[in-house]
């Protein structure tokens, strides 16, 4: 059983997705309890796998039986099972939490978003597992279009138009990755990436290689929504419905993210990533410019959504300044903070969904006083803002102080001080927020003006009236990992991180 | 001029593929936008096709008959043009028509929300509404 | 979106072709080892057949022949007929599409076991790839009321 581990983990999504179909035509009330049984499973698969990496090292696993080069492969080691199993706890967790939301918000559709909802947990398991640049490709678009019917199905007006840019930029992405491909394919006539690694050495100088590292560089930014490209997110996650953004928001940049470290370090060697081309320096500056503009950017905002849309663009912007540079402690950094930061993200979607859920609106005038009526879900949520700050006992400090200690090893002082910089602003953003939940300032009604409180909201006794328990118990477990897992960074170091650091760095 | 006769199929593959980019990016209508990226992807897939042709090679189907009994036999491979871009092409062939699928039910929602496909005529219907 | 526009020409020339043409996509299915052919391509036909119908008649009568739940239905069993064959492979105690394993349940050589687990495989993909490309063209031709129209 656990031989076969590494292909269960994806069949048993697709199958259940699938049968999901045949099943909620027939009864549509068991679609919930066949998706929790199905990522219920690829948990404890995921948590075996990585048990099998630590204790025997890499695994290889032969599709078909056929030997590497002509077959494909699936590698795992440590880096892909610490994502794998980051993207099936939280797909878990999400599943648990998406009840009550498909209730609400679209009851008719409830089998077919379950059944694009295992396909998109089979694709990023897929993405992350597989050993094959071209099977990437095929999981990369089985992801995408998932998420592009997905967030369609939004309530908002807005979403259909959002998620149609999304598809236009997605397929620009996924295009330039597959030209990658077959700029690769073309020189060395190979398409697994250890043995790409092996072959590519000595084609560094020509410039076929180049503009395939070129081409895989710009299609996985568009992907993960690196700075100048990531246009397609704010309108995308701001309109899609509350599951979606959760799970998207923290497990499909992360990916993108798991993607280009596979690239630049696995296929191309890092001394051709980091020495023979600048392109770490140019991802350092981009990403610094994510950060900034990231957080100037979420402090603008008055919808809720939006804003964390912004402040991912800014994570997403902390990660890549941790790869690129390109020493150990940046580099641990940066996985420390993909850990992280799905937990945050997950955490304050979610909790700013389950305000949709009780409120019917997601805007920051909407949260005043909200601790009197959902006291949990507002604990959630500043415990999860106060990781994203990096304030110190909670996970964010932990990932943060890796990623300023790696700038200055690199001799990098101006990404230390933008580091440091953006979260001040970051915790500008959220100040609002939490200020406005327990201490909002007084309101002056001015004569003619259009602000109308809501009479219950000003009365002295409010009933608690908490998201319920499908949803509440999700973002508790996302609040109580991001309060204890910062204290075990230090062992999830020297078990996992450790291992995946490039050599050389 | 060699540059440019001698690598005429190349430049055939980049200028198909910046007409398709640039109708994706340039047209405000969405069903233009959608053709452009039809255009873009059947360019990728003619290029990586046209990679897998050999000199004076025949399509790889082994021959029966010309060499006796053609399953026991070594096949000779400089006789056939390379069979693997044409199956990565058949992927992303099915690739492109999904996506061309789930692009034509989103323009069919866009239509019934807002009446118009073209993108500056929603966007102002957006605007006007947002500002209500 | 599409109404019934009768052409006696039309219709009794699909008439006459519907029933080649889905021969010639089971042909097309079935000789994928031999000849340019093999899953997509056959089910393209398939569906190319359905779709042929919707064009020359109507779209009840469409889906008089294949209602929108035995498509759905269709467009799954392809698939699990597909990762079906593999979970067999891997309940055989070999890796997840080795098909020389299955010669174990079957009285064939090896080699013939793998050229029948891919003929399998090519089979379930027809079945979907017909069930998805009658469905996209359904929902496009009746202008997304596809399936409020069913009740």
């Amino acid at each position: 059983m656990t031989a076969q581990a590494p292909i269960l983990i994806i069949i048993i999504p697709l199958i259940a997705s699938f049968l999901n179909v045949i099943i909620g035509l027939w009864r549509k009330r068991l679609c919930y309890p066949l998706v929790i049984i199905t990522l219920s499973l690829s948990v404890i698969l995921s948590i075996s796998i990585l048990n099998t990496v630590i204790t025997q090292g890499v695994i290889h696993y032969r599709l078909g039986g056929w030997e590497p080069p002509w077959g494909i492969e699936y590698v795992i080691d440590h880096l892909n099972a610490f994502i794998l199993i980051i993207v099936s706890f939280i797909s878990f967790t999400i599943a648990i939490y998406s009840k009550r939301n498909v209730e609400q918000e679209f009851p008719e559709k409830t089998v077919y978003f379950y059944t694009i909802y295992l396909l998109l947990v089979t694709g990023l398991l897929g993405i992350t597992i597989t050993g094959d640049v071209f099977n990437l490709y095929v999981f990369l678009e089985i992801t995408s279009l998932a998420v592009y019917a997905l967030i369609a199905i939004g309530r908002d007006k807005k979403a259909p138009l959002a998620s149609f840019n999304y598809l236009i930029m997605g397929t620009i992405g996924a295009c330039f990755y597959l030209l990658g491909v077959g700029y690769l394919y073309i020189v060395t006539g190979s398409l697994n990436m250890a043995d790409l690694g092996r072959l590519l050495p000595d084609l560094y100088h020509s410039k076929v290689v180049l503009a395939a590292f070129a081409f895989f560089t710009v299609g996985v930014a568009i992907k993960m929504a690196l700075f100048p490209l990531h246009v397609w997110l704010p309108d995308a996650y701001t309109y899609a419905p509350s599951t979606v953004s959760a799970f998207a928001a923290s497990t499909m940049t992360k990916v993108g993210v798991y993607v280009m470290i596979r690239i630049m370090f696995t296929v191309f060697e890092p001394r051709f990533s980091i020495v023979m081309l600048p392109s770490t320096e140019i991802l350092g500056w981009v990403a610094s410019g994510a950060m900034i503009f990231g957080c100037i950017l979420a402090i603008a905002q008055t919808d809720v959504k939006r804003m964390l849309s912004y402040i991912l663009i800014a994570e997403v912007g902390y990660i890549v300044i941790g790869v690129s540079v390109a020493n150990r402690a940046g580099f641990t950094g940066a996985l420390l903070y993909i850990l992280f930061d799905a937990f945050t993200m997950a955490c304050l979607f979610m909790a700013a969904g389950a305000v949709m859920h009780k409120t019917g609106e997601t805007s920051i005038h909407g949260f005043r006083h909200l601790h009197r009526r959902m006291p949990l879900t507002m604990a959630a949520f500043s415990i999860a803002a106060l990781s994203a700050i990096g304030v110190p006992p909670f996970a964010g400090f932990f990932s943060k102080w890796y990623l300023v200690l790696g700038a200055i090893d690199a001799g990098k002082w101006i990404f230390a001080v933008l580091l440091l910089l953006s979260s001040l602003l970051v915790a500008v953003a959220f100040f609002r927020i939490i200020q406005n939940v327990y201490f909002p300032p007084y309101e002056i009604l001015i004569a003619g003006s259009e602000i109308a409180l809501p009479s219950a909201r000003n009365d002295k006794i409010t009933l608690m009236d908490e998201a319920p328990m499908s949803m509440l118990l999700p973002i508790v477990i996302m609040a109580a990992g991001i309060l204890l897992l910062g204290f075990f960074s230090g062992r999830i170091i020297s078990t996992i991180i450790q291992f995946t650091v490039p050599g050389g760095f | 001029m060699e540059f440019i006769i001698g690598k005429f199929n190349y430049w055939i593959y980049i200028v198909l593929m910046m007409i398709g980019f640039y109708a994706m990016i340039a047209k405000s209508n969405l069903v233009k936008k959608l053709v452009g990226m039809n255009i873009f992807q059947t360019a990728i897939i003619l290029f990586f096709i046209s990679i897998g042709s050999k000199k004076g090679a025949t399509i790889p189907i082994i021959q029966e008959g010309a060499t006796g009994d053609a399953v026991n036999q070594a096949v000779n491979v400089a006789r056939y043009i390379n069979p693997l871009p044409h199956v990565l092409m058949l992927t992303a062939i099915v690739v492109m028509v999904s996506t061309f699928g789930v692009a034509m039910a989103l323009i069919i929602m866009i239509f019934r929300k807002y009446k118009t496909l073209e993108e500056d005529e929603i966007l102002e219907i957006m605007r006007s509404e947002e500002n209500k | 979106m599409i109404g019934r526009f009768d052409n006696v020409i039309i219709q009794t020339i699909s008439r006459l072709l519907i029933p080649p043409i889905q021969l010639f996509a089971l042909y097309v299915i079935a000789h994928g080892h031999y000849s340019p052919g093999g899953g997509f391509q056959g089910g393209c036909i398939l569906g190319a057949s359905f779709i042929l119908m919707v064009i020359a008649y109507d779209i009840k009568e469409a889906k008089r022949m294949m209602s929108e739940k035995v498509n759905t239905i269709f467009s799954s069993l392809g698939v699990i007929i597909y990762s079906g064959i593999g979970v067999v492979c891997l309940i055989l105690s070999a890796n997840y599409l080795d098909y020389g394993i299955l010669n174990k349940i079957m009285p064939v050589t090896i080699a013939e076991a793998r050229a029948l687990g891919i003929f399998g495989v090519e089979v379930g993909v027809g079945i979907t790839v017909m069930a998805v490309m009658v469905s996209i063209f359904l929902n496009l031709a009746s202008g997304g009321e596809h399936e409020e129209a069913e009740e």
